[in-house]
């Protein structure tokens, strides 16, 4: 088998200098990506690293040509790219596939754009689908095949026009462990006796494990702004095992960058108003505390570890360990977590208790909370309608974003008894709450 | 006709700047008043024009049951041509948007039947002399009927093309005319396809109501039912009326297993669900013509000639709105000169008809146009309560029992569908042999058509009730009163106002034929704003009926927002199950 390292790298197939991609927001840039450089040569899988919020599918959709950049320069095959660029083939997340076509015609969809002849057509579709272990299935419709197969069908589809650069969105994340397993595997082996026909690969994942098993350099994409933080070379010969020490070290090793913080960030987690603010359940957070707070970890924990106990993905286990972390209740720096004296206190309380310690957090550390029950503080009858915050938020965070916000703190402050929402009349209000009248 | 999938309608969801409905409304009525204007240059041919006489024996039924249905689907394929063009030039561009919209929204609300006078002068001038004019005529009233509910449903899929198969299409390259036939036009398919078939259950109504119209002292006669039912009560003759309920029967059933169930089995590939329907619909036809290789035969020819066709890599004149969202200061500056120029235009198309309307009435008509429309409308509002009130424990103790549903479903869709002004003269004959009030008496008959898809909404509401639910109600003793307020009645909400919506339009429209009828010589009026316009369209008072349109359209329009438009938002919300 091939290793991946040890292939001379061919030229560059694509670069991209300088990317910056803003949103216009009344008070400053939104920024989602912040120069960005990113450059593949020919013979590599890369992996674009990073938490959800990175920007990661919108740099890959700023490679695929979809959308343009609001700075930066990018260039494939020494062409400057104004559009979707033939010989660059992208597989999606959700497949993407055209319901209403069967298999066969899903495949050829992309021949017959480019004006391909019919008998052609029929004959490279059939190879590609040959090739992905498709046959037998060319007259079935998208509908009636199981996920795996679907995402099958997503790269024979990419396959079939022969692209030098492949991109890949989350390509397995759908898929059931398994099921993704087998097909990351087939793609490997592919790609390593050189049958795809492709010259370079992109990947994007929030999947550390998935990116060390397919990947021959790994860059690590920080979130808001999206930047490169780290490049990583992955060196290990195919097939990976991943129970092989050293893979794990590596994985450890990223799970540390990820979570890594330089001197000056610690002031920089502080929530302010215009923070986003994920919407992470009560469950989710208590049931971290409580997964941390006792044996064995006892208050600290790695985070790899914490991922694998609770089931959770590394996304959702950034979410959660991050957002402790600006309630005051865990530290989390270089791949672990470490419980404060409240996150401690808190596993330890029973409901009322912890409703009180958390409504303390809750109104320290979270603006947003402790403006919506000031506003009603003041007003004669305490309410105040949602749309008043909405407007507010929509100042610094774009539309989903801020309604997402909005819906995190409701859950929070219904939780803390802080303040009280009807969500039929779109109201908050202090009704039925402690201190309220 | 399908059961199992209910889009909600189009028109009752989409998003829409209020202040542009001034500029739309104007416009609309503007245009009928220039139709009319060439009415009077075109006196002369309409009394030369030369029409046949009807025969009341029935062995001549099934030749004008032909008729009416090529009628019908002549002006289908017309709606489907305007819906394709104009769906996607609403969706595709942002300027045209603005404007087409809104027209679209207001037409739907402007009543079929009023304008009818307008557009047989105006075809009839186009043709002077020749029957075809007429018949144009009548296809363009059946057109009216039909494309605007089907045009908004295609312009609200355009505006809902999930975004992964919009990225792959560009992934692609496939040329914007590829991508109208690959991923648009079978993304909008199933919602065109329900939305055909409402159109054409609707339209059977109006092709009654215009193979037979008498502006003035001529009255214009198209050979098919609608003109047989027209000479039947002429004469008054009730057995001839029999006869053309059975053959409108026959010809309805006809048009669901030879089109729609067909087309409905053929369409279910087009579902964006992931997976494979439990019941998918069958079509008998659909799978004959899949099983003989002789259809097959002469078919394929046509399929890869239109498979070639949608191909082309043509690039379409059309901008790509939809994907993309410029915003430079220059193309604002196109915006603000282009909003400025449509106000404008609507500005003087409204001092046009102020003008028009003014020259035949005075401020005291207006008032009482106004007056009339309010008793239309409470008539309206009355008939669906009192239909609201029968339909709904009626269809939700049939909805759920699945056997019993699955035969009343079809038997109330036919229902829907089946011409009601067919039964008009059964009522007239009862109410003037027991000497009923028309005031009263009248009424239920601008509901007779429509009621059912009130009672075919919630039979569908209640068989999709989740078991869940039912049991769950169960297990905690919850009956009675109780169990429709807080079970039930929420339940099937979204499906009643989707059914009371439909009716509710129906209604107004059929109030010009339900509130002015005849038998024989005898004449019944009720008071309402339906009867002054059929009157004034039968004595040809343009100004007094394009006031009286334009009254009417008005209350539509400001009933739908005021009532239905915010019931609809609280079903949306708050009321839906998943």
């Amino acid at each position: 088998m091939a290793n991946g390292n040890s292939l001379p790298l061919g030229p560059e197939i694509f670069s991209a200098q300088g990317i910056c991609r803003a949103f216009d927001k009344e008070h400053g840039n939104h920024q989602v990506l912040s120069d960005v450089n990113v450059s593949l040569r020919e013979g590599e899988i890369v992996g674009l690293l990073g938490r959800s919020g990175s920007g990661k599918s919108t740099l890959l959709r700023i490679i695929a040509g979809l959308i343009q950049p609001s700075e930066g320069s990018v260039m494939y095959q020494g062409q400057p790219v104004t559009g979707p660029q033939a010989g660059v083939a992208m597989v999606f997340q959700t497949f993407a596939l055209f319901p209403w076509l069967t298999v066969m015609e899903n495949v050829e969809a992309g021949l017959e754009a480019q004006g391909v002849a019919r008998a052609e057509r029929r004959r490279r579709a059939l190879a590609a689908i040959d090739l992905i272990g498709l046959d037998g299935f060319e007259n079935a419709y998208p509908r009636e095949l199981s996920g795996g197969m679907r995402q099958r069908v997503g790269f024979a589809r990419a396959l079939v026009v022969q692209p030098n650069l492949l991109l890949m969105d989350e390509p397995f994340s759908a898929l059931d462990v398994l099921t993704a397993e087998t097909l990351r595997s087939d793609l490997l082996e592919l790609w390593c006796e050189k049958r795809l026909g492709i010259k370079t690969v992109l990947i994007v994942t929030h999947n550390i494990e998935e990116a060390v098993f397919m990947c021959d350099r790994i860059l690590i994409l920080s979130s808001n702004p999206g930047r490169v933080v780290a490049e990583v070379p992955v060196t290990f010969p195919h097939p990976r095992n991943r129970l092989d020490p050293a893979f794990r070290r590596l994985v450890d090793d990223i799970y540390a960058k990820m979570t890594a913080r330089k001197g000056a960030d610690a002031a920089a987690k502080r929530l302010e108003f215009g923070s986003f603010l994920p919407e992470v359940s009560i469950n989710l957070l208590a049931g971290m505390i409580e997964t941390v707070a006792v044996a064995p970890y006892n208050g600290h924990a790695d985070l790899p570890v914490i991922a694998e106990h609770m089931h959770l993905e590394v996304d959702e286990l950034f979410l959660v360990a991050e957002m402790l972390e600006h309630f005051r209740f865990a530290d989390v720096r270089e791949g672990d977590i470490t419980l404060t004296k409240a996150g401690m206190q808190y596993a330890d309380y029973d409901t009322q208790q912890r409703k009180i310690l958390f409504a303390n957090h809750l109104l320290r550390n979270v603006p947003l909370a402790a403006h919506i029950r000031k506003v009603l503080a003041e007003r004669r009858d305490q309410r105040a309608p949602r749309s008043r915050f909405e407007q507010e938020l929509e100042d610094y965070l774009n539309d989903g974003a801020a309604a997402e916000a909005l819906a995190a703190v409701i859950d929070w402050g219904r939780y803390a008894e802080i303040f009280s929402y009807n969500d039929q009349t779109e109201t908050f209000s202090l009704d039925d709450v402690e201190g309220g009248q | 006709m399908a059961n199992g999938f209910y889009p909600i309608p189009a028109f009752a969801q989409r998003l829409m700047p209020n202040r542009w409905d001034f500029v739309a409304f104007p416009l609309i009525i503007c245009m009928l008043a220039l139709a009319s204007r060439g009415f009077h240059q075109t006196l002369e041919p309409l009394s030369t024009l030369k029409t046949q006489a009807v025969s009341l024996d029935p062995i001549h039924l099934p030749e004008y049951g032909l008729r009416t249905t090529l009628r019908m689907l002549a002006a289908m394929v017309a709606s489907l041509l305007f819906t394709l063009s104009y769906g996607a030039l609403a969706a595709k561009s942002r300027r045209a948007e603005k404007v087409l919209v809104p027209i679209l929204d207001i037409l739907q609300s402007v009543p079929v039947l009023g304008y009818i006078s307008f557009t047989v002068t105006f075809f009839l001038a186009l043709f002077p002399g020749r029957v075809i004019g007429a018949e144009l005529a009548a296809i363009f009233a059946i057109f009216t009927s039909q494309a605007w509910n089907m045009t908004f449903s295609f312009y609200q899929s355009l505006r809902t093309l999930p975004r992964d198969l919009i990225e792959v299409s560009q992934n692609l390259r496939l040329t914007a005319w590829q991508r109208f036939w690959k991923l648009e036009v079978p993304f909008a398919t199933p919602g065109l396809i329900w939305n055909m078939m409402m159109s054409m259950s609707g339209g059977w109504f109006f092709v009654v109501a215009s193979e037979a119209i008498t502006v003035g002292d001529k009255t214009i006669i198209l050979p098919g039912i609608g003109a047989y039912l027209a000479e039947a009560i002429q004469q008054r003759h009730i057995m001839a009326v029999g006869w053309v309920i059975i053959a409108m029967t026959v010809i309805i059933l006809a048009y669901d297993q030879l089109l729609f169930r067909p087309l409905v089995a053929w369409a279910d590939k087009y579902r964006m669900e992931d997976t494979a329907a439990a019941e998918a619909p069958e079509s008998w036809l659909l799978n004959l013509i899949r099983r003989t290789r002789l259809i097959q035969r002469i078919l394929r020819p046509f399929g890869i000639a239109l498979g070639a066709f949608v191909r082309k890599p043509w690039h379409m004149p059309l901008p790509d709105a939809v994907y993309s969202t410029s915003n430079t200061s220059v193309s604002r500056v196109i915006d603000k000169i282009y909003d400025a120029s449509v106000a404008l235009l609507a500005a003087y198309a409204a001092w046009h008809i102020v003008r028009y309307v003014g020259s035949g009435v005075d401020a005291g008509e207006v008032l009482h146009v106004v007056g009339l429309a309010t008793i239309t409308m409470l008539r309206v509002l009355v008939l669906i309560a009192v239909a609201s009130l029968i339909w709904v424990p009626l269809g939700v103790l049939i909805g759920l029992r699945p056997r019993l549903a699955e035969k009343m479903q079809p038997l109330a869709q036919f229902m829907a569908a089946f011409p009601a002004n067919l039964f008009f003269p059964i009522f007239v004959v009862l109410i003037v042999h027991f000497h009923g009030n028309p005031d009263i008496w009248l009424s239920p008959l601008i509901v007779l058509g429509t009621q059912w898809y009130i009672l075919f909404n919630v039979i569908a509401g209640a068989s999709a009730f989740p078991n869940d639910y039912r049991e769950a109600s169960t297990n905690f003793q919850i009956r009675g009163w109780q169990w429709w307020r807080q079970i039930m009645l929420p339940g099937i909400f979204p499906y009643y106002v989707t059914g009371a919506i439909t009716a509710s339009g129906g209604a107004w429209n059929a109030s010009i034929v339900a509130e002015a009828v005849q038998w024989g010589d005898t004449k019944l009026a009720a008071h309402g704003l339906g009867a002054y316009i059929a009157q004034n369209t039968a004595d040809a008072n343009y100004p007094k009926i394009l006031l009286g349109i334009a009254v009417m359209s008005l209350f539509v329009v400001v009933f739908n927002r005021l009532l239905w438009r915010p019931l609809y938002a609280i079903a949306e919300n708050k009321l839906r199950l998943n």
